[in-house]
């Protein structure tokens, strides 16, 4: 479980969070919407430490990341996996060597021990074919894949996807999400997800925030976003016509 | 007039802290030495064709060059190997050759840095609990402290090979050009011109690194920092090589 509590987050004189209070659930997909510039991302690299937060406290578990030590945070590191919206994999590495690193770094396998959990995770995801190619020899859906594998290498508490998404066609976006939901589920994870998919929102949603210009302006879960009467978040969710009549025939 | 003098001392400063960083204690030695064998692979042995042939030809240009602007029925006949030596073995290989390197491994350090700074590989390092900036840094760093000096080395040799290649087509004897070659041989002189590629391989390692690491933005950004790079390196080269040929000699 992570909890955020009055997290506050501003560059020079640009507030761009303002007093996020929530709790990220183990088990579940939490997903953080909203639209382009509404401070999601910068959110969600303040839970993962890439960003600093101007005040407030991240509990991972009930410890205090933000008042952690450099060796306590790269501790904690380790129980992350982190799937980004450019699957950020490593060009210079094989599939297998990607999904390999953090075990290389981190685990006291043998190398056989390395293999075969590196495999056991590409076999996860559908891509025990794939191992030998290089990041830049496959798709960008295979790619997504290729990272969720390495992200959950190491058996993560805590999985980050940013935009997992982003670039992919509709039936690959499914497959992805279909793919994280499972995996939050099967490992008891406590997963953070940004997006402005609105498939993943009605599909994997089980825990929503809204954040309309730095602030968390809705929270909820899939089943309660159609009949909300938040007026913005139904303004982003059913942005289009043929939304926005689904709603109406749906309330 | 103030910004002018405080950029260049933030930007010290920055490199400052990002040695700091790099120059930390390796997570697993392990994946650290096969970074280096692969750095040096890269950013060595795929340097030698280029080292090799820019030497060979400097070296007879050189050779030509004393024999026709130097040599007189005034002068002993060693003279155009003696110079040719002189200049090969102070200079050339040492400094010149750096100076070149810094063009190509250094853009290619900077811009391998910068890709994967902006594609977020570096922010995937950072994530997974790795300390980017030693993991990507340090193995390239010693890998170029490792691979330069040999470099020079080589550049020495193809040099004196370009000037005998001149001496068989008939620009001067091969026995002048030994003779010259040999003539007050001051072992010294190959010493300083190793030490000093040592420290030309570190400003070329850390400085295209820290352009490198330290980009924001997309591919303009890229090319700046590996632009960027190769022109401070090379100003950064002739500084030291100033200082350490005053030093050394």
């Amino acid at each position: 479980m992570i909890e955020i509590k009055s997290l506050y987050k501003s560059f020079e004189d640009k507030d761009v969070l303002l007093d996020i209070n929530t709790t990220f659930v183990e088990g579940q997909t939490n997903l953080i919407i909203g639209q382009s510039g509404s401070g999601k991302t910068v959110l969600m690299k303040c839970i993962v430490g890439l960003l600093e937060p101007t005040s407030g406290q991240i509990l991972y578990d009930g410890r205090d990341f933000v008042g952690m030590n450099k060796g306590e945070r790269t501790a904690l590191r380790r129980e992350m996996g982190m799937i980004f919206q450019s699957a950020a994999l490593f060009d210079s590495m094989s599939v297998l060597e990607n999904v390999m690193f953090p075990l290389d770094m981190f685990s006291t396998m043998t190398l056989r021990e390395r293999k075969e959990r590196a495999r056991q995770c590409l076999d996860r995801v559908n891509l025990t074919d794939a191992e030998k190619k290089f990041p830049g020899e496959i798709s960008g859906g295979m790619q997504k894949r290729v990272a969720i594998a390495r992200a959950i290498a190491l058996n993560p508490k805590y999985l980050f996807c940013d935009e997992p998404n982003s670039g992919l066609d509709p039936k690959t976006s499914l497959v992805i999400d279909a793919l994280i939901h499972d995996i939050t589920v099967e490992y008891n994870m406590t997963t953070i997800m940004n997006t402005h998919d609105m498939n993943s929102v009605m599909g994997i949603g089980d825990s929503i925030i809204f954040i309309k210009e730095g602030r968390q302006e809705w929270s909820g879960d899939k089943t309660l976003v159609a009949t909300s009467s938040n007026q913005a978040l139904i303004d982003f969710i059913f942005a289009s016509d043929l939304l926005q009549k689904a709603r109406s025939a749906f309330v | 007039m103030f910004s002018a003098v405080i950029k260049p001392v933030k930007t010290f400063g920055r490199y400052l802290q990002l040695m700091a960083k790099v120059f930390s204690r390796p997570e697993r030695l392990r994946m650290y030495w096969k970074q280096y064998v692969k750095e040096m692979q890269q950013l060595g042995v795929d340097s030698i064709g280029i080292v090799l042939m820019i030497s060979f030809f400097i070296g007879a240009v050189i050779c030509i060059q004393m024999k026709v602007n130097i040599q007189s029925p005034w002068m002993p006949r060693f003279t155009t190997g003696y110079t040719t030596r002189e200049i090969l073995l102070l200079e050339f290989s040492s400094s010149i050759m750096c100076l070149i390197l810094a063009g190509k491994v250094g853009s290619n350090i900077a811009s391998e840095i910068g890709t994967m700074r902006v594609t977020q590989q570096i922010d995937a390092l950072d994530i997974m609990g790795v300390n980017s900036a030693s993991f990507l840094i340090l193995p390239k760093i010693v890998a170029l402290l490792t691979m330069i000096p040999v470099l020079v080395t080589f550049s020495m040799v193809a040099g004196f090979a370009g000037a005998y290649a001149i001496s068989y087509a008939g620009i001067l004897t091969p026995d002048d050009l030994t003779y010259g070659l040999q003539h007050s041989f001051n072992q010294w002189f190959v010493w300083m011109s190793i030490i000093k590629s040592f420290f030309f391989a570190f400003i070329i390692a850390s400085v295209s690194a820290f352009y490198g690491y330290t980009v924001e933005g997309g591919s303009v950004e890229v090319g700046k920092a590996s632009t960027d790079s190769v022109v401070h390196c090379s100003m950064l080269i002739l500084f030291a090589d100033i200082f350490l040929t005053q030093l050394l000699s």
